[in-house]
């Protein structure tokens, strides 16, 4: 990979090496394209190739929670046929109320993957459907590469789309999203994010209804597939109302907006999730009054060109804007006084105050993947692209066009959204790819053209070729410089090693840190084997073998999907957190004691109870360590719920000190049970919590309404039977 | 020879297969063999009438001391009873594997117990009680004791035999037939546990009574006083086991049952106390002659259909029914109420409608499905004094409309459709004039 790397831009930039391929006969044009296409072949499968590692190192399986939701919606799907699924009411999730599946998901990724699906079969490919969902995300990964190198090509030239490609081929902000298994809504989105933006910058460029009418098809896609979309229909929208107040305006921009708006709105519309938001949301007003801005603007225009006065024009503007943005602005009034638009979301406000969520909307800060993202994430998924996007920004400024700028205000607020969220950076991605892309190319062109125009007389009448007769001037003009070729050779050689350091980087970081499926879990063993622990499906099997089909389990969110897609049952709440009061119930059943909790969950009709345990094997991602924001969301809802109950001078802890309702609530008893008992690590005394690395406070803990069902081998998971009313009392 | 063998086997098993047809079971849900647990075999004769009367309704006692070492209440896992009479006030602890837990194990496995204390109930026997919801009066001397309530006797004694009438009002525990005589008690008074929702009393105290040792002068004000006291409790266990708890053993004796009442303050002298109409009425409400109820047949199904269907759509009318039957004693008959219920429900209920009855055990009602999606269970919770409680829960969805189940086109929505079609043949003339007009 590294060596392809190097290739790439090598190749590229020193067109010189190509006439050694003289046998070949072939003009250079025709070289040029030969390798052109073969390094993008070749960066196509690289870029599926480098997300396998999961599957090599565990097995072909879906990952992490919301993919298991992805793929049992698409196998419903590929069984029961499109009609079905567009009608699913699913009563085994959020019980009693169930879901209305087809009406409040992005059917996207499912149709893409049971098309493609269709397709094999059709071709006689006996595949499974979990294999097909298992390797969409790397197949879309390798389209966005082309996408990229088209975008790139839009953007600045071939070179750098081809850069644009390598880069983002490997990229680890993306490949976190997209590495084999990880069936997520994102793994489709980004290829149709990069893919709308590359068309409506090309519509842009050229005015063209056609690129524009593409552009809008692309928009639903996006739309079809991901809530990211809100970003296209705000950044378009901006990206026009920067060219309108820099007077780029022109009637190429007011084809390709409005085409692509109104027709991108009608389209999105189909989808059921999103229906009419995009005239009655507050986050889609921004795309409609740029539209009637346009209106506006066209109208003042013609005007202009009928009056040809002058005073008499700047008179008519006055009046005209003072009316257009006084109608605008009662109109948003009305709307959103009446009801009619609704104002913006709490999600949407957490990405513009990133400290919205964390004071009002517990259950979107308890995700760990909103949370602001450190400065290490960045350097972790970017690392050499985050020198080189300044640099990508300053080429672009340099040659200011509609589609630099455009990729310049897309890179800023991506960059300003990664920041705010670390799953953002995933959107950051192909722009930070793109503008570095733009630096690598032009830095490495201008360097090979210093370091060529030197050895050109040497060479005789070879070094005609890409090399305009502008640049062999400009060349000429440097020539006076001391040490300039053996400088440009030493930055071409610093260059060539920092990209072999970055693939070497995103190798590692792929197969180190995001090829893990988090279902299984893999652990260094006392001797440096590995050991894996496979204790999450383990518990879903014992549920589907053991349990009634009728059972309700209830655990906290983040296990829903898994439940309902591997143990076939029931859950009272899902990773769908649409509903806050039901999650706060389940909250409020956990942080209670334990002959409340158990009224909460006879209403609920509860049959079981799972926990996620990580005290026996260390790992720290379990119940005990979410359980605050189970406090802090129950307490949201129902006020008998204080955080402060559960800490000792603001501080939470399991151990002998920790706070009397801490000790007693329900989820530290199911957490804990018989764990006093237990010996973990030697040299310790029993009930030592590895996870959290202290002896815990409550060794004697007796469960009257509730009775161990399961536990499995390593104790990661614990499932307990509610039991039925007692029978005398 | 063979054949012979097997004809002789047919036929030596007849009578076995009739006696189990005539066994306890849920089809037949009357107890048929009874463990009779007492302190003494004298007690066997003291109180045959009471026993009699069990026999001659088909009851099979069996007689043990209760610390015979070998009672047993189940070999090989399985109960070789239906029903268990503890007259054994003062044993300490059973032979053979018998104690407290073993025996309110039998009860949670459905079977029923009639429990009798006395004075000086022992600790084991208060221990089976009050795990059952009856607290019996701590002081192990004390007698229930009513001074303007008491039986007249020949001799003036210390007003501890009482004539009770403040009988519970239930046909179905006490029979159709009233209680025209006061019941004589006389033993330990209990409070029944506030926390306990099942147990209730069926016999109780006069507002005058109260609970003492009646040999000692009275030092401090009494613990139990009052109609708070019960003399007689019954308890219905959620699996429908029954539980009769006295607090006196001699009320089942036959002097009790042969002896006249006159209740002080009363003229009327009865020849006869209520107390053999009394306790043979509870034992038959105990061992489940009465008051059984079953329910079933489940259906339910959109109007004008038959089949059931696996899921609702929300504003469906459908039809439910069940059958309620209850069990005579040897016989299941219609139940006839006019108070059964059901639920249509989730989380709350959302449709509460009265069955009608055909007066032959069917119970039916139609209604709409509410206009609100999700699971929702048709529940019938049935709870009614004496009987055996009916919890029935019936899980079913309901889905909101698919997207071909709405109106097509809405008569309010004309000026739309107007407005499209004539804005679609605008634009077509206008692109028509504007390309070609020149």
């Amino acid at each position: 990979m590294v060596a392809k790397m190097e290739k790439a831009t090598d190749l590229l930039s020193s067109p010189q090496s190509l006439f050694s391929l003289k046998s070949l006969k072939l003009k250079t044009k025709q070289q040029e394209l030969l390798i052109r296409i073969s390094i993008l072949c070749l960066v196509y499968i690289l870029a599926f190739i480098t997300r396998l590692f999961s599957v090599l190192r565990y097995e072909s399986m879906i990952h992490e929670f919301d993919p298991y939701f992805n793929y049992r919606t698409t196998l419903y799907l590929t069984q029961k046929g499109f009609y079905e699924f567009w009608n699913w009411f699913d009563s085994e999730s959020w019980y009693p109320l169930g879901r209305i599946i087809g009406g409040t998901l992005y059917p996207g990724l499912m149709v893409t993957a049971a098309f493609i699906y269709w397709i094999l079969r059709f071709l006689r490919f006996a595949v499974h459907i979990r294999e097909v969902c298992v390797l969409t995300a790397p197949f879309f990964a390798s389209n966005t590469t082309l996408v990229a190198y088209f975008f790139g090509k839009e953007l600045w030239d071939s070179g750098a789309g081809l850069v644009a490609a390598a880069l983002i081929a490997i990229c680890p902000g993306y490949i976190s999203r997209s590495v084999a298994g990880s069936y997520d809504n994102e793994a489709v989105a980004i290829f149709a994010l990069l893919l709308t933006f590359y068309l409506f910058v090309k519509a842009v460029k050229g005015g063209s209804l056609a690129w524009s009418l593409a552009s809008a098809f692309g928009y639903f896609y996006m739309v079809s597939a991901w809530g990211g979309y809100i970003f296209i229909i705000n950044l378009i929208p901006l990206y026009v109302l920067v060219l309108l107040v820099t007077g780029r305006y022109s009637m190429r921009l007011y084809v390709a907006y409005n085409c692509m708006y109104i027709l991108g709105m009608l389209l999105a519309m189909q989808i059921r999730f999103v229906g009419f938001q995009h005239v009655q949301s507050g986050e889609h007003m921004a795309a409609m009054g740029v539209f009637f801005l346009m209106q506006v603007f066209y109208f003042l225009d013609w005007v202009k060109h009928l009056l040809n006065d002058q005073k008499l024009f700047q008179a008519f503007l006055r009046i005209t804007l003072t009316c257009a943005i006084s109608v605008g602005a009662v109109a948003l009034g009305v709307g959103t006084a009446s009801g009619y638009i609704s104002p913006w979301t709490g999600r949407f406000y957490s990405l513009l105050d990133p400290t919205y969520a964390k004071d009002h909307i517990p259950i979107i800060a308890s995700v760990s993947e909103h949370q602001p993202t450190a400065w290490s994430s960045f350097m972790f998924d970017f690392h050499i692209l985050l020198i080189l996007f300044p640099a990508g920004l300053y080429f672009c400024f340099k040659r200011l066009s509609d589609a630099t700028i455009f990729i310049v205000m897309y890179g800023l607020t991506s960059m300003y959204f990664a920041g705010v969220m670390v799953r953002l950076i995933l959107v950051a991605t192909p722009a930070v790819c793109l503008i570095s892309a733009i630096a690598v190319s032009a830095t490495i062109k201008n360097f090979s053209q210093l370091v060529r125009t030197k050895t050109k007389p040497t060479q005789g009448g070879s070094g005609k070729g890409t090399t305009s007769a502008k640049t062999s001037s400009k060349g000429a003009l440097d020539q006076s410089l001391p040490y300039q070729k053996n400088g440009a050779i030493a930055l071409l050689v610093g260059a060539f090693y920092l990209l072999t350091r970055y693939a070497i980087h995103c190798t590692w970081v792929t197969s180190e840190a995001y090829s893990s499926p988090s279902i299984v879990l893999a652990a260094r063993g006392a001797h440096g084997n590995r050991v894996i622990f496979d204790d999450y499906r383990e518990a879903y099997f014992w549920l589907r073998q053991n349990t009634p089909s009728d059972a309700k389990v209830m655990s906290w969110w983040d296990y829903g999907y898994q439940i309902t897609a591997m143990g076939n049952r029931t859950v009272i709440v899902d990773n769908n957190t649409w509903n806050n009061t039901h999650i706060a119930t389940v909250g409020r059943a956990m942080s209670s004691y334990e002959d409340e909790a158990y009224e909460i969950m006879r209403s609920l009709d509860v049959d079981y109870v799972l926990v996620v345990f990580g005290g026996v094997t260390g790992y720290s991602s379990d119940d005990i360590n979410k359980f605050l924001w189970m406090v802090r969301i129950g307490g949201g809802v129902f006020p008998v719920i204080k955080e402060p109950d559960y800490l000792v001078n603001g501080e939470y802890r399991v151990d002998k000190g920790a706070a009397p309702k801490m000790l007693n609530c329900l989820m530290y008893k199911l957490s804990y049970y018989r764990f006093g008992e237990l010996t973990t690590e030697y040299g310790k005394p029993p009930g030592y919590d590895r996870a959290r690395g202290v002896e815990i406070g409550n060794k004697d803990i007796k469960l009257e309404y509730l009775e161990e069902a399961y536990t499995t081998s390593n104790w990661i998971v614990r499932i307990y039977k509610v039991k039925p009313p007692k029978n005398r009392w | 020879m063979s054949r012979a063998l097997a004809l002789l086997t047919l036929l030596s098993s007849f009578p076995f297969l009739a006696l189990l047809s005539n066994a306890f079971s849920p089809e037949n849900p009357t107890d048929r063999r009874v463990l009779v647990l007492l302190d003494d075999f004298s007690i066997k004769s003291s109180h045959s009438l009471y026993f009699n009367s069990l026999q001659t309704r088909g009851y099979d006692l069996d007689f043990k001391l209760a610390d015979d070492p070998k009672i047993a209440l189940q070999r090989y896992g399985q109960y070789l009873y239906d029903a268990l009479i503890l007259f054994s006030p003062t044993i300490d602890s059973f032979g053979g594997s018998l104690n407290a837990a073993a025996i309110l194990e039998f009860v949670d496995a459905g079977h029923d117990l009639i429990l009798a204390a006395d004075a000086s109930a022992s600790d084991l026997i208060r221990e089976i009680a009050s795990e059952c919801g009856v607290d019996f009066d701590e002081d192990a001397a004390a007698m229930v004791v009513d001074h303007t309530s008491y039986a007249v006797s020949d001799t003036e004694g210390d007003h501890t035999l009482i004539a009770g009438d403040n009988i519970i009002q239930s046909d179905v525990i006490l029979g159709r037939e009233k209680i025209k005589a006061p019941v004589l008690f006389k033993g330990i008074g209990h409070s029944i546990n506030p926390a306990n929702s099942l147990v209730m009393k069926i016999l109780s105290a006069s507002p005058s009574a109260y609970s003492a040792n009646p040999k000692s002068k009275l030092s401090a004000p009494p613990t139990l006083t009052g109609s708070a006291i019960s003399l007689v409790s019954v308890v219905q266990a959620r699996n429908n086991a029954r539980i009769l708890i006295s607090g006196s053993l001699s009320m089942f004796s036959n002097r009790f049952f042969r002896s006249g009442v006159q209740k002080a303050g009363s003229t009327i002298n009865h020849d006869k106390s209520g107390n053999e109409q009394f306790v043979t009425e509870t034992s038959k409400w105990v061992f489940h002659e009465r008051g059984h109820l079953k329910a079933v047949n489940v259906r339910h199904h959109k109007v004008g259909e038959a089949e059931e269907p696996s899921i609702y759509r929300i504003n469906d009318d459908l039809e439910y029914s069940v059958e309620v039957y209850e069990w005579s004693g040897t016989s299941w008959e219609p139940y006839v109420a006019d108070d059964v219920q059901v639920q249509f429900y989730m989380m709350s209920p959302y449709v509460l409608k009265t069955l009608s009855t055909n007066q032959k055990g069917v119970y039916y009602t139609s209604f709409k499905v509410p206009d609100v999606y999700g699971v929702f269970q048709f529940k019938v919770e049935y709870e009614k004094l004496g009987f055996t409680s009916l919890s029935l829960a019936k899980q079913i969805p309901v889905r909101p409309f698919r997207h071909n189940e709405y109106e097509r086109f809405i008569t309010t929505a004309f000026p739309y459709y107007g407005a499209s079609f004539s804005m679609m043949g605008g634009f077509f003339l206008f692109s028509l004039v504007y390309l070609y007009h020149k």
